[in-house]
């Protein structure tokens, strides 16, 4: 019975949009020329485009028209951060709400999911072969353009399942994993082969790759979270959320949060699908600890409302010393100080220690979400200049140091492109596709 | 409280909404709750030999989500007993004495079946008759409705068959299905009609249902034009209800008709000269209810503007109608738009560029945002910028300062006839 129960936290939490209420919030759309919502999309998906077309119930048009722009349209439109970006640019700010432009791209892409029709086509085959390292986002979405241009694209993708984060980081309850199945299966019905189960740098070496394909796109996202090099890291107990969040992406949903204690340390979006995902897994209470205060943490508004609803509690100015454990080596709690933060001169805030504040907080599990590590070796084993793990890349070629590799995605974010997110990569994924093909065509490899 | 009576030719009604002859009005049952709600007349569902109806009857057309923008019916006149409604029309007659009960009255083009009609439907105590030469479908074929309010001749004589017995006011009620409706407005006059009444419904075909290739509506897999009504219809009502009020030998009053869905609607069809209106399609769309609003908001329209009595604002836009002839060819305004108003859809611009006069020019500021302008010497002040824009105020049409004095196309016309007659002497 609870198993039910719990497996029902994890399914969608928004219902589609009913055909009436869709119609209805598309012809409420201005069709703006110039549309702004247009400029803030980092795919620049023809937003009123699509929306009028659902307007005229002309689903397949409309669905075309998000999925031409961006081929992760169906995740988008639930994971984007659109207070952010199409419809906070929505010019209908004033005396009415914006149109709801997720919501309806979702209604469009749900209806072409149900269909049996593909609407993209292979392009006839140029001689050239790919390889994509990584099938999240930003792999998926260069493959589906160089499919499209003729290329023999492979995609090597360590996990048994493709996807990236998409299928394993982000919640279900906000993206379900058929979504994602969805489209690999369009990117695989344009002739891309999905390696799954291949780590490139393990199963299969750089130097075979170099060998065997003409070019090499690394989409390899990011790595595990990052220890807090405090004592107490090892105790049972200690999760990295990014993991913790992938055990809630397939059944049997883990039964042992039940009734526990959590603590999540860290306040970004990680932070937060980890804390949600521990209280809709059953625990008694969860907490999230934070160094600093809610304006600072790198959550969306959105997310922080919507942990807050989930019954989450906040604890800012907070920072972990030592987690502590039991003779059986079982986390029981976490010692903790208050911070204090200081305006310095104009400079950015600094952070002081308040003495002898020390506390404990109780916990049975303690999740650690502070950011994602970088692939340094495996960068490194591929000859290529980096920054602190983060691949220099050409601001418009997105080619690394070695000519031959091109980089796109998490991999390359913190390196001036993009932010961290599905539709930043699927950007990026197109680019680099271009841009790779542009070359290959300068240097007339492809009559 | 303004004084909402008015007296139509005669027909005095506690105020000046009517519901028209159409299925609201179909029983004694259901005009009674009108008067209940508030309706001041009800012209009952036309009378004459009954007939037989066909399902289904109505469809509507919906305006990007808004139901019934436009209406249409293949119903045809009543469907039930003379007898009957005679003997509702006295029991609600008696039971509301101050309300106004119209009886519309269809029959074919002769004189005795007129003659009949009227002295039947005249001993139960109405107010009035309406002849309704109007309906486009069903009664036409068969020489009634419309098919004789087409032409001149029958719309003239039948009222005069009419008036010959008549002992209560008629009203004539006209087809808009005809190039120039004051045509027949007059053939009524001529007649002795007492007044008329506009529009009934506009010959139209709904749609055609993209699965079936059916039409809309259909029975049994075929259709037949039907008459369209509701408020896509208003302008065209409105406008025949000003040619006839501006006629000088359309001197009868007028009962207007088509698309008023609200106290605005009608105190439009007023200015315009109408004396009273009637309501078909806002009544089937929302019930008897919505004559509330109507009565309260013209009632603190006609307060907040101190004027005493409805009647007084009949025919006050009037003399401001006239032919394009007579419009001053001098008067020029422009549109201005407000950016700090201005909510950056930049629909004002993509309407002038593809589609006016390229009078608006776009670009973007330091932060990318639309900032929009107006170049006045290209504005040909044609005001769709400013229908188009959505945000209240963005855009106003500013009038230019005059620098010629008044100048329609017939003075001019008159001028440049006058100076090509001194050419011609001069030149001689
Ligand atoms: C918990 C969580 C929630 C998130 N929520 C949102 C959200 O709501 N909205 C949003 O827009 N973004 C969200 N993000 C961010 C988003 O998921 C990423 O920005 C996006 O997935 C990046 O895509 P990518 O293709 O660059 O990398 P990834 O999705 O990380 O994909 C990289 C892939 O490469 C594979 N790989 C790595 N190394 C190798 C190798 N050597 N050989 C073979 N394969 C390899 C990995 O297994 C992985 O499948 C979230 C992230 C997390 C962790
Ligand atoms: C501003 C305006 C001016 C028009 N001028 C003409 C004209 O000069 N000649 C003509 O044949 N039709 C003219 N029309 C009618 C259109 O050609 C068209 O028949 C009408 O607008 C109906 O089509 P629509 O409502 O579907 O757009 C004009 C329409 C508009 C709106
Ligand atoms: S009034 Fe007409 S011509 Fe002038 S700017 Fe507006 S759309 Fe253009």
């Amino acid at each position: 019975m609870i198993n039910v129960l719990i497996d029902e936290n994890f399914e969608e939490v928004t219902p589609r949009l009913s055909k009436a209420s869709a119609i209805e919030e598309a012809n409420r759309c201005l069709y703006c020329f110039d549309a702004p919502c247009m400029r803030a999309c980092p795919t620049t998906i023809n937003v009123p485009s699509f929306i009028k077309k659902i307007a005229s119930s002309n689903l397949k048009g409309s669905a075309k028209v998000i999925l031409e722009a961006n081929p992760m349209g169906a995740s988008c439109a639930r994971v984007c951060p659109t207070e952010e970006l199409c419809e906070g640019a929505c010019v209908l700010q004033k005396d009415e709400k914006p149109i709801k432009i997720g919501a309806l791209q979702r209604y469009a892409t749900d209806w072409l999911k149900e269909q049996d029709i593909s609407l993209f086509k292979r392009g006839a085959a140029n001689g050239h072969k790919i390889a994509i390292i990584g099938s999240g986002p930003a792999g998926l979405s260069a493959a589906r353009e160089l499919c499209r241009l003729g290329y023999e694209v492979t995609i090597f993708e360590a996990e048994k399942q493709a996807g990236g984060l998409s299928q394993h980081g982000i919640v279900s309850f906000r993206l379900p994993q058929e979504v994602v199945e969805w489209e690999v299966d369009q990117v695989r019905q344009l002739g891309a082969t999905i390696l799954t189960g291949k780590r490139v740098g393990i199963d299969v070496t750089c130097t075979e790759l170099l060998e065997r394909f003409d070019r090499i796109i690394m989409a390899i996202g990011m790595g595990e979270v990052p220890h807090l090099n405090i004592e107490g890291e090892k105790l049972e107990g200690v999760l990295d959320a990014i993991d913790f969040v992938k055990t809630t992406k397939q059944k049997p949903l883990p039964m042992n949060i039940q009734g526990k204690k959590v603590v999540v340390i860290g306040a970004g979006n990680t932070a937060i699908d980890a804390a949600t995902c521990a209280i809709r897994l059953g625990a008694a209470h969860v907490k999230i600890l934070y160094r600093r205060t809610a304006n600072e943490m790198t959550a969306y508004p959105f997310e922080y409302e919507f942990a807050k609803q989930e019954g989450i509690e906040f604890q800012w100015l907070t920072m972990p010393k030592k987690i502590m454990g039991n003779m059986d080596g079982k986390v029981v709690g976490i010692e903790c100080v208050h911070m204090n933060l200081m305006d310095c001169y104009d400079q950015q805030d600094v952070l002081i220690e308040v003495e002898n504040s020390n506390f404990i907080v109780q916990a049975d599990v303690v999740i650690r979400a502070i950011g994602q590590r970088r692939h340094v070796d495996f960068i490194n084993e591929m000859n290529l200049q980096h920054l602190n793990g983060v691949p220099s890349v050409d601001p418009i070629t997105f080619q690394t140091s070695s000519p031959q590799i091109y980089a796109c995605g998490d991999v390359i974010y913190g390196s001036g492109y993009g932010d961290a997110t599905v539709v930043s990569a699927v950007q990026q994924g197109k680019d680099c596709a271009y841009a790779l093909h542009d070359a290959l065509q300068q240097t007339s490899e492809i009559a | 409280m303004a004084d909402l009576r008015i007296n139509l030719a005669g027909i005095q009604s506690p105020n000046p909404f009517w519901l028209a002859s159409a299925p609201p009005t179909n029983s004694g049952y259901q005009v009674q709750r009108a008067f209940e709600a508030g309706w001041g007349g009800a012209v009952w569902k036309t009378l004459g030999e009954p007939i037989l109806n066909v399902s289904s009857r109505f469809a509507a057309t919906s305006f990007n989500g808004q139901r019934v923008a436009g209406f249409n019916n293949i119903e045809l006149i009543t469907d039930r007993p003379l007898a009957t409604n005679l003997k509702e029309m006295d029991e609600t007659k008696k039971r509301f004495p101050d309300h106004a009960i119209i009886a519309s009255l269809m029959v074919e083009p002769k004189q005795e079946k007129w003659h009949e009609i009227v002295k039947r439907v005249e001993d139960v105590g109405i107010d009035g008759l309406e002849l309704n030469f109007g309906c486009p479908h069903g009664m036409a074929e068969r020489g009634m409705g419309a098919a004789s309010g087409q032409v001149p001749e029958l719309v003239e004589k039948q009222t005069y068959w009419v008036k010959a017995v008549a002992k209560t006011p008629v009203i004539v009620k006209l087809t808009p299905n005809i190039t120039d409706i004051t045509a027949t407005a007059e053939a009524a006059v001529k007649g002795g009609a007492d007044a008329i009444s506009m529009i009934n419904t506009i010959n139209s075909l709904m749609g055609v249902d993209l699965d079936t290739w059916h039409t809309i509506p259909h029975v049994r897999g075929k259709g037949a034009h039907g008459g369209y009504c509701g408020p896509a219809v208003k302008p065209i009502a409105l406008n025949m209800v000003g040619e006839c009020s501006r006629n000088p030998h359309i001197n009868v009053p007028i009962s207007g008709i088509g698309g008023i869905s609200n106290w605005q609607d009608a105190t439009e069809f007023l200015l315009m000269g109408a004396a009273g209106v009637q309501v078909c399609t806002a009544a089937m769309h929302h019930g008897f209810r919505i004559v509330e609003d109507m009565i309260d908001g013209l009632n603190n329209y006609l307060d907040d503007k101190g004027i005493l009595s409805v009647m007084d604002i009949v025919g006050k836009s009037v003399s401001r109608y006239s032919d394009w002839g007579d419009l001053d060819l001098n008067y020029k305004i422009v549109a201005e738009i407000n950016n700090d108003k201005c909510i950056h859809c930049n629909k004002c611009y993509i309407a002038c560029e593809d589609t006016s006069h390229q009078a608006i020019d776009l670009y973007h500021d330091a932060t990318g945002l639309s900032q929009l302008s107006v170049r006045e010497e290209d504005c040909v002040g044609c005001n769709l910028c400013s229908i188009v824009c959505p945000e209240e105020g963005a855009i106003t049409m500013k009038e230019v300062e005059h620098t010629l004095p008044s100048m329609t196309w017939n003075e001019r016309q008159e001028c440049l006839k006058a100076f090509s007659t001194t050419a011609e002497i001069i030149g001689g």
